[in-house]
C-alpha cells in the first residue's frame, strides 16, 4: 500500500515540477507595433466579419486585402464559424492581445461586442466597423454602404430608364412593416413625383420576404395590370422570386424588373435577359474603404471626427460625416457587363 | 476453471486504477496542452489569456455540472442552451420593465428550474425518452425566447452589473464567476460522490431496474437532476447576458453541443453508469485552452473546429480501443465470458 501511494505521489511531483519548469520558460510575448508597415505605424489590420464561409464577406474582405497590399500593411481575417456575438468577442480579445494595429469589424450585435472593442481601443487598436455598425461609442469610424436616399434614387433611375420614363410601374416589397423598405418606398415616391411625371406607381404589394409569396404576388400584379411596364423590388428575396416568375412567363422582355439583388441570385436572369440591371452596393469597395480608413486612423491622419478627410486609393478622397460615419457612395449597378466579376 | 479466481486476480493495483483512468488521461492532456501553449504560443502566458479563457468557458463549466449527472443516469438534456436564451430574455425584459436586476435574476432562475421541471415531468411521469423530450424543449424554449424579444435586444443594464460579470477575484486573473462555479462544483461533487443520491445516479445509469429494486427512487432522482439542469442553465444565462450586456433570444445558440461534447470527452459514458466531475471539468478547460491557444496562434475558426472535433472523436475511439486491449490482456485466449465482460464494461 505504501509503495503504491509513494508511486502516485512521485507522478504528481513530476507533473508539478514540469508545470513549474514551464512557468519559468514562457513563450516570448512580443509587444505590438512591429507587425507591418515601415516607420512607427502598425499597419497590421485584421478583418473580423460576422462569420467565415459567407460569400458576401469573402468579397468585402478580399477588397480589404487588396487595399492593405497596396499600402504595404499586413492583412488577416479572423471570425467565428457561426455568426455569434460571443464568438466574435473571443477573436477580438485575441487580436487585442496580439497587438494588431487595426480591426475592421462587421458586428454580430451592436452592444455585445462593445466592451471587447473598447478594450482593444484602450490598448491602442483602431476600430473601423463596416456593413453592420456597433454603438457609436465603441468604434472610431463606421463605413456606411449606402444612404436611404441613394438606394431610393438608383432604383428609380434604373426603372425609369428601362421603361423609357413613361408608363405604369409597381413595387414588390418585403413585409408591410419593414422599416428599411418603407423608408425607401416613400423616398422613391417623392423622387418619382418630382422628376418623372409620366411614370405612374399603380400599387405596392408585399411578398413578405418569402419566395413563394413574392412569386405569387408577381403573378397577381401582371394579371391585374395588363399595361404594367415595370416592377421594382427593393428586397433581394422579392427581386429573385419576381425574376424567376418573369423568366418563364410571356411577360419576359416586355415587363422590366429591377431593384436590390445579389449577383449570385440574379446571375441566371441577367444571362437570360429577364433583367438588364439591378443595384446593391459593392462589398469589395466596402472592404477596400474600411482598410484605408483603418490605415488613416493608425497613421494618425484622422481621428474619426466629423470633417476629417482621408485618401482611399482608387476610390478617391472621403470625408468623415456625423457620428464618425463615412459613406461609401452611390449604390453599385450590376449588369451583363460586370456581373461576372462578382461572387456573393 | 480449476479453482475460482479471487477479486485480486481481476483488479489492477491501486495506482493503476487511480492514474490509468479516462479522467487522468484528460487531465494529462490538459497539462500537456497547457505546457505546449505556455511555452510555444505567443501571449498565452499572459495573465489576461487566463481571464479571457475562463470568462469564455464559464457558461459551459456551469452547465456541464448537472449535465454530467444527467448523462451518468443515461439521460441527456439538449435544452440547456435554449434555457440560457430564455433566461437571458427574461432578465432583459423584466429589467427593462423596471424590475431590479436581482429580482429579475431570481425569477429567471425559477423559470429555468420550471423549464427543467417540465422536461423532468415528461421524462419521468409521462415516461418519454429524454432525447426526444429535450429536442422538443430545445425548440420550444428557444422559440419562447426569440418570440418574447423578436430580433431586438435589451442592452440597458447598469455598468455595475456588467462589470461584476467580468470582475476578477482580489487582483488575480481569475474571474468572479469562477468562484461561483467552484462553489457549485464542490456541491455537485459532494452530491455525486458522497451521498446515497449520487450512488443512485450511478446505479440508474448501470441498470435502472436493478437500481429500482435496490430502493433507488429512479424517477425522483432524474426529475431533480433536470430541475437542477434548468436552474443552472438559467444562471449561466444571467452571466452570459451581463457579460455581453445584451439580452437576446438567440444568445448561446448551439452551446448545448459544447457542453455535451465536453462531458463525453471528460470520460462520462453516453450509455450511463460511469464518469466523474473532475474529468469533465478538465475536458471543458482542455477544449477552451486549445481553442484559445489556436486562436492566439492565428489559426482560423473552421480549422479550430476541425481540431477540437477530431480530438473528441479520437478520445471516444481511444476508449474503445483501450477497452478492447484490456479485454485481450485479461483473457489472452480472447474467449469472452459474459460476467467478466459485463463487470469490466
Amino acid at each position: 500500500m505504501f509503495h503504491t501511494k509513494a508511486r502516485a505521489g512521485a507522478v504528481t511531483a513530476i507533473t508539478v515540477a514540469v508545470a513549474l519548469l514551464a512557468t519559468g520558460c514562457a513563450a516570448a510575448t512580443p509587444g505590438g507595433g512591429d507587425a507591418g508597415g515601415d516607420g512607427d505605424a502598425n499597419l497590421a489590420i485584421t478583418f473580423v466579419p460576422k462569420n467565415l464561409g459567407n460569400a458576401y464577406f469573402d468579397t468585402s474582405d478580399a477588397g480589404g486585402e487588396e487595399a492593405i497590399k497596396e499600402f504595404g500593411g499586413t492583412y488577416d481575417e479572423q471570425a467565428p464559424a457561426t455568426g455569434s456575438p460571443d464568438g466574435q468577442v473571443s477573436f477580438i480579445n485575441t487580436l487585442t492581445q496580439q497587438g494588431v494595429g487595426g480591426l475592421a469589424v462587421s458586428a454580430n450585435d451592436p452592444t455585445a461586442i462593445c466592451d471587447a472593442l473598447n478594450e482593444a481601443r484602450d490598448a491602442g487598436v483602431k476600430v473601423v466597423t463596416f456593413d453592420s455598425d456597433t454603438d457609436a461609442e465603441c468604434r472610431d469610424i463606421f463605413i456606411n454602404q449606402a444612404t436611404a436616399e441613394g438606394i431610393a434614387k438608383i432604383q428609380v433611375d434604373l426603372i425609369t430608364e428601362q421603361i423609357g420614363d413613361a408608363g405604369q410601374i409597381a413595387i414588390l416589397s418585403a413585409t408591410a412593416n419593414a422599416t428599411n423598405q418603407n423608408l425607401w418606398i416613400d423616398l422613391m415616391k417623392e423622387e418619382l413625383e418630382a422628376n418623372h411625371p409620366d411614370v405612374e406607381l399603380v400599387e405596392v404589394v408585399y411578398g413578405d420576404d418569402d419566395d413563394q409569396t413574392s412569386f405569387d404576388k408577381t403573378a397577381a400584379l401582371l394579371q391585374t395590370y395588363p399595361e404594367l411596364k415595370g416592377i421594382v423590388s427593393p428586397t433581394t428575396v422579392g427581386i429573385a422570386a419576381a425574376a424567376r416568375y418573369l423568366s418563364t412567363s410571356e411577360f419576359k422582355g416586355k415587363v422590366a424588373l429591377t431593384g436590390l439583388g445579389t449577383p449570385n441570385q440574379m446571375r441566371d436572369y441577367i444571362e437570360d435577359e429577364t433583367v438588364t440591371a439591378f443595384a446593391l452596393w459593392n462589398p469589395a469597395d466596402l472592404g477596400y474603404l474600411a482598410a484605408y480608413a483603418a490605415k488613416a486612423l493608425i497613421e494618425g491622419d484622422i481621428t474619426g471626427a466629423e470633417g476629417d478627410e482621408f485618401e482611399a486609393g482608387k476610390l478617391g478622397s472621403f470625408t468623415v460625416g456625423e457620428n464618425g460615419t463615412v459613406l461609401l457612395g452611390d449604390p453599385y449597378t450590376f449588369n451583363a457587363d460586370n456581373i461576372a466579376d462578382f461572387n456573393f | 476453471m480449476a479453482e475460482p479466481r479471487t477479486y485480486k486476480d481481476y483488479s489492477r493495483p491501486l495506482w493503476r486504477r487511480v492514474l490509468l483512468t479516462r479522467e487522468m488521461a484528460v487531465i494529462a492532456a490538459l497539462v500537456l496542452v497547457w505546457i505546449w501553449a505556455y511555452t510555444q504560443v505567443p501571449y498565452f502566458a499572459a495573465p489576461i489569456t487566463l481571464t479571457y479563457l475562463l470568462l469564455d468557458i464559464a457558461p459551459i463549466l456551469l452547465m456541464a455540472l448537472p449535465m454530467t449527472l444527467i448523462i451518468i443516469t443515461g439521460e441527456i438534456d439538449l435544452s440547456v442552451a435554449s434555457v440560457v436564451g430564455l433566461s437571458s430574455v427574461l432578465l432583459g425584459t423584466l429589467h427593462q420593465g423596471g424590475m431590479p436586476i436581482e429580482l429579475a435574476a431570481i425569477i429567471a432562475i425559477v423559470v429555468g428550474a420550471l423549464a427543467g421541471a417540465l422536461n423532468g415531468f415528461l421524462i419521468t411521469v409521462v415516461g418519454l425518452p429524454s432525447l426526444a423530450v429535450t429536442i422538443g424543449s430545445l425548440a420550444l424554449y428557444r422559440g419562447l425566447a426569440v418570440g418574447l424579444l423578436g430580433t431586438t435586444a435589451v442592452t440597458d443594464f447598469t455598468a455595475a452589473w456588467k462589470d461584476f460579470a467580468k470582475s476578477k477575484l482580489f487582483g488575480t486573473p481569475i474571474p468572479t464567476i469562477i468562484l461561483i462555479f467552484v462553489i457549485l462544483a464542490v456541491a455537485f461533487a459532494v452530491l455525486l460522490h458522497f451521498t446515497p443520491f449520487g450512488r443512485g445516479v450511478y446505479a440508474i445509469g448501470l441498470s435502472p431496474e436493478a437500481a429500482r429494486f435496490s430502493g433507488v427512487n429512479v424517477e425522483r432522482t432524474k426529475f431533480i437532476l433536470f430541475v437542477l439542469s434548468g436552474a443552472v442553465a438559467a444562471l449561466a444565462g444571467i452571466y452570459f447576458t451581463l457579460r455581453f450586456g445584451s439580452a437576446r433570444g438567440d444568445n448561446a445558440t448551439g452551446m448545448e453541443l459544447g457542453v455535451i461534447a465536453a462531458v463525453l470527452l471528460g470520460g462520462v459514458s453516453i450509455f450511463g453508469g460511469r464518469g466523474g466531475l473532475h474529468g469533465v471539468i478538465a475536458a471543458v478547460i482542455l477544449i477552451g485552452a486549445l481553442s484559445s491557444a489556436l486562436r492566439l496562434a492565428s489559426v482560423t475558426s473552421d480549422v479550430i473546429n476541425i481540431i477540437t472535433g477530431a480530438l473528441l472523436i479520437a478520445s471516444v475511439v481511444s476508449t474503445s480501443v483501450l477497452a478492447w486491449v484490456r479485454r485481450k490482456r485479461i483473457r489472452p485466449g480472447g474467449r469472452k465470458t459474459g460476467s467478466l465482460a459485463a463487470a469490466k464494461g
